[in-house]
């Protein structure tokens, strides 16, 4: 069997004929394999998903408890066969229950990696290498530009901000689900203990992380009751960064717009979104996590999906691998 | 360095004056010497290191990495220093176990020669972190570009030393880098540095536009008016046999006009307009003064084409007294009678326009005798000389631009953030016969139009698109269909470069005119009547 024949772009996603299933699936389908839960990759309406329990919990959150008709939790490393195929499910370090799926039949094995990253991530397991004939390998960031640095360097810029200007309230914006957790984390790591005040849209999502032993410390709802705008003087607010253009934003007092993301390493991205701080930090792989993880894998060959895919599947041929564009559609950038 | 580039890029991006200033009077606080005095010749535009040029960076990548993901990455980066300094690869154990300072790279970026150049860059980008590398390129290649003016970093300076920011302009080019003893005054620990250089620059007053409704809260008896010629504003100044030609943000340009300069057989300091030509017959046009501007030196063939002098308006200082605390009457007096006494071919003075009201000043503002006249000035009578741009002693009433109505030619996509937009665009007027009009190029604009009207106009070049030529569309442009713009422009100057002969100053785009039939654009004999 070729490769091609195990998995292949439809319409509707990823589908595997000699299993019947699709991975992460666009339109509503039988059986759907999710890696993770944002929005672009986990939609409502299968009739049978199976993915990690912290997936189908978020999926839960997100879209409500009937979001599938049955479901099926898969832990790490646990095999399971359907019809002529055997899957698993491996950690990809993206967020919170994020996995890879491997897809095996007669000796041959896909890696459909989903998002991953490879750096440090206290608020999720880290990426496991699972050697595979095909490596499925998303492109969010595949551009020799995109070199994320070190996190935590990026949240000692954002204290070091808020001391210089203490009377400004530093908005941080980070996707609701993964980004803004971790910044949070990762802020609590460096000795932050104020408070951190949040929007809405991350808090059952937060509350979630608790409960899954992530702790965040003390977060507040960025709300003023009878108070004034100067009770955010020096505050940290993390929100969605969709909401900064919104009226929500103006209760804070001259507000210091960060936000967090991989994008933030070009100046122009930064600059045309009225950044004031960029954070550059991510949860997809760089450039150089993309490769290291394509020669990690040991794949003959590549397949690449959602983002540059040029690039990458040049860099391939430079070194010998055989690479291929997937052209699947419907994914963005969430999450970054 | 990594202190040096965090304050770039954090300069870059904070739109505000005072925020911008709290970041460099900490950067001020926190670094110590040498490395901020480079920082702050670095801002000022005063640390001199060869320069590099945009091909030599393009070709030490090429060097180093495959040209086809380069290609990708400058496509989507649209700026090449920060795409070189993002794709620089790093190998393991090239970078010193320190940071390297701001001081070395200085040091070897200063010490290298000509043809060692580009290696000891490489070296200098193998040695640094991501941000570092664009901080070292952006020094090299000349022009930082982040929205800080010489001005405003003295600013910065006065901040941290709590004193007038006039203090700092008086003594700076008696000063150089690294300004050891600058910062030690400002942070009290050593007096304040004497003044000992001769021929300082004298910061120099500034001007703000006239208004809507400002002239109605003016008394016209109060005010004198002069024309406002169009060259570049100098400051003149001779001193115990020093003689120096500074620009107005106080550069020295004495070496590109030595022919006034030879002139300067006084003490005073004087303020004026820099003009070729000769004054008492003939004033050049501002493209016969360009030929003089931005040289190192300058040819004796080119003095005596266009030969250089100052139209005097203020006075500084003369025989070692300072008159700037006088009123404006009183320097003025003082200043007819100095030029009187100076070389006729380089100084002479700039004249007063009589008037008696408002309305009589308008009607010459929009006929003025001379085509280099580019406004009126207003100066209050009783307005001593003060440094900086103060709200209501002088204005500038300039003449309102020209404008004509051209059709689009070609778009160009944009770069950075308007990369997925055709944002620059050619235009042209009709020339030729009647009956065999066509379209002739006269200039290139990519500014004046809202983000609202850059989404229709790039729609409209999508629509429109007749050919393509890499990131260039023609578009459709003939009598019956086009779109006309309303191109507002200060003047224009002869060109030989350009088919239609014409080159122009400051043009942008003021108007959409969708209502406008293509074949009802400006003819080229309209363009051709402006020049003189």
């Amino acid at each position: 069997m070729r490769a091609s024949d195990l998995l292949h772009p439809r319409p509707e996603g990823l589908y595997c004929p000699p299993g019947d299933f699709y991975i992460d699936p666009v339109r509503a389908v039988d059986r759907a394999l999710i890696t993770h839960g944002h929005s672009d990759h986990a939609r409502p309406g299968h009739a049978k998903v199976l993915a990690t329990q912290q997936t189908l919990d978020i999926m839960a959150i997100r879209c409500g408890p009937g979001f599938a008709g049955t479901t099926q939790a898969m832990a790490f490393g646990e095999k399971l066969q359907l019809g002529d195929v055997r899957i698993s499910f491996h950690p990809a370090g993206h967020v919170l229950g994020s996995a890879q799926i491997a897809v095996e039949h007669n000796g041959l094995r896909i890696v459909a990696s989903g998002d991953y990253k490879r750096s440090a991530d206290p608020t999720c397991a880290p990426f496991e290498v699972v050697p595979c004939d095909v490596f499925i390998s998303e492109a969010t960031f595949a551009l020799p530009v995109f070199r994320h640095p070190d996190a935590a360097v990026e949240i000692a810029r954002l204290l070091k901000s808020v001391h210089q200007f203490p009377e400004r309230a530093h908005l941080v914006g980070a996707y609701a689900l993964g980004k803004a957790q971790r910044v949070m984390r990762l802020l609590r790591d460096q000795g932050y203990d104020k408070p951190i005040y949040i929007h809405g849209a991350i808090s059952r999502l937060s509350d979630y992380y608790e409960s899954q032993g992530v702790a965040l410390g003390d977060l507040q709802p960025a709300t003023v009751e009878d108070g004034d705008k100067r009770d955010f003087a020096g505050a940290i607010i993390v929100a969605p960064s969709s909401s900064f253009a919104d009226r929500w934003a103006r209760r804070f007092p001259d507000p210091l717009a960060c936000f967090a993301s991989g994008w933030m390493r070009i100046r122009q991205r930064a600059k045309q979104g009225g950044v004031e701080l960029p954070l550059i930090i991510s949860d997809h792989s760089d450039w150089d996590e993309l490769t290291k993880t394509i020669r990690d894998t040991g794949a003959g060959e590549v397949w690449v999906t959602h983002g540059r895919e040029e690039a990458l599947v040049r860099w391939c041929e430079l070194n010998g691998i055989v690479a291929r564009p997937l052209h699947l559609v419907g994914y963005e950038d969430e999450g970054d | 360095m990594n202190r040096f580039a965090e304050l770039l890029d954090r300069l870059v991006l904070t739109p505000s004056r005072n925020g911008k200033l709290k970041l460099i009077t900490d950067y001020f606080r926190e670094v110590e010497d040498p490395d901020r005095g480079l920082a702050l010749a670095a801002l000022t535009g005063d640390l001199n290191i060869a320069s590099v040029k945009p091909a030599m960076l393009r070709q030490l990548v090429a060097e180093r990495m495959d040209p086809v993901l380069f290609g990708y990455s400058y496509d989507y980066v649209g700026d090449l220093a920060e795409t070189v300094s993002l794709v620089w690869p790093e190998t393991p154990g090239s970078r010193p176990n320190h940071d390297i300072t701001l001081a070395e790279v200085v040091e070897k970026l200063q010490s290298a020669s000509r043809s060692d150049g580009p290696a000891v860059l490489a070296r200098l980008l193998d040695q640094s972190g991501v941000s570092a590398r664009f901080a070292i390129i952006k020094l090299v290649t000349g022009g930082l570009r982040i929205g800080v003016s010489a001005r405003l970093a003295k600013q910065a300076l006065a901040d941290l030393g709590k004193v007038e920011v006039s203090e700092i302009e008086e003594l700076w080019h008696g000063l150089s880098a690294p300004y050891a003893e600058l910062f030690a005054w400002l942070e009290g620990h050593a007096p304040k540095p004497e003044k000992a250089a001769k021929a300082l620059f004298r910061p120099v007053m500034l001007s703000n536009p006239v208004g809507d409704g400002d002239l109605e809260k003016l008394a016209p008896a109060d005010y004198a008016a002069e024309w406002k010629w169009d060259g570049i504003r100098v400051q003149a100044v001779s001193e115990s046999g020093i003689r120096r030609l500074y620009s107005r943000t106080g550069d020295d340009v004495s070496g590109a006009f030595p022919d006034v300069v030879a002139a300067m057989n006084f003490d005073a300091a004087l303020d004026g307009e820099l003009l070729v030509g000769l004054p008492a017959e003939a004033t050049g046009t501002f493209s016969d003064l360009q030929q003089r501007l931005n040289r190192k030196t300058v040819s004796t063939k080119m003095q005596a084409q266009y030969p250089a002098f100052v139209r005097c308006y203020d006075l500084l200082q003369i025989y070692g007294e300072d008159v700037r605390a006088l009123p404006f009457t009183a320097r003025r007096k003082r200043l007819e009678a100095f030029i009187a006494t100076l070389d006729p071919g380089r100084f002479d003075l700039s004249p007063l326009v009589r008037f008696d009201d408002w309305a009589a000043l308008e009607e010459m503002r929009r006929a003025p005798p001379h085509p280099i006249i580019e406004g009126v000035m207003l100066k209050r009578l009783d307005s001593p000389y003060l440094a900086g741009r103060p709200k209501g002693p002088w204005f500038k009433w300039k003449r309102d631009p020209h404008t004509v109505d051209a059709v689009l030619m070609y778009a160009q996509r944009g770069h950075g953030k308007r990369s997925s937009f055709y944002s620059d665009y050619t235009f042209g007027v009709w020339s030729g016969a009647e009956g065999a009009e066509e379209l002739v190029p006269v200039g290139k604009a990519y500014f004046g139009f809202t983000d609202e009207e850059l989404k229709q106009i790039d729609k409209y070049v999508r629509d429109n698109t007749i050919e393509r030529f890499g990131p260039v569309r023609s578009v459709r442009a003939d009598r019956n269909n086009g779109l006309v713009l309303e191109v507002a422009f200060e003047g224009l100057n002869r060109s030989t470069r350009h088919k239609s002969g014409v080159a122009m100053r400051f043009p942008r785009i003021s108007r959409l005119r969708w209502d406008k039939p293509s074949a009802e654009a400006d003819r080229i004999e309209t363009l051709r009547a402006l020049l003189d």
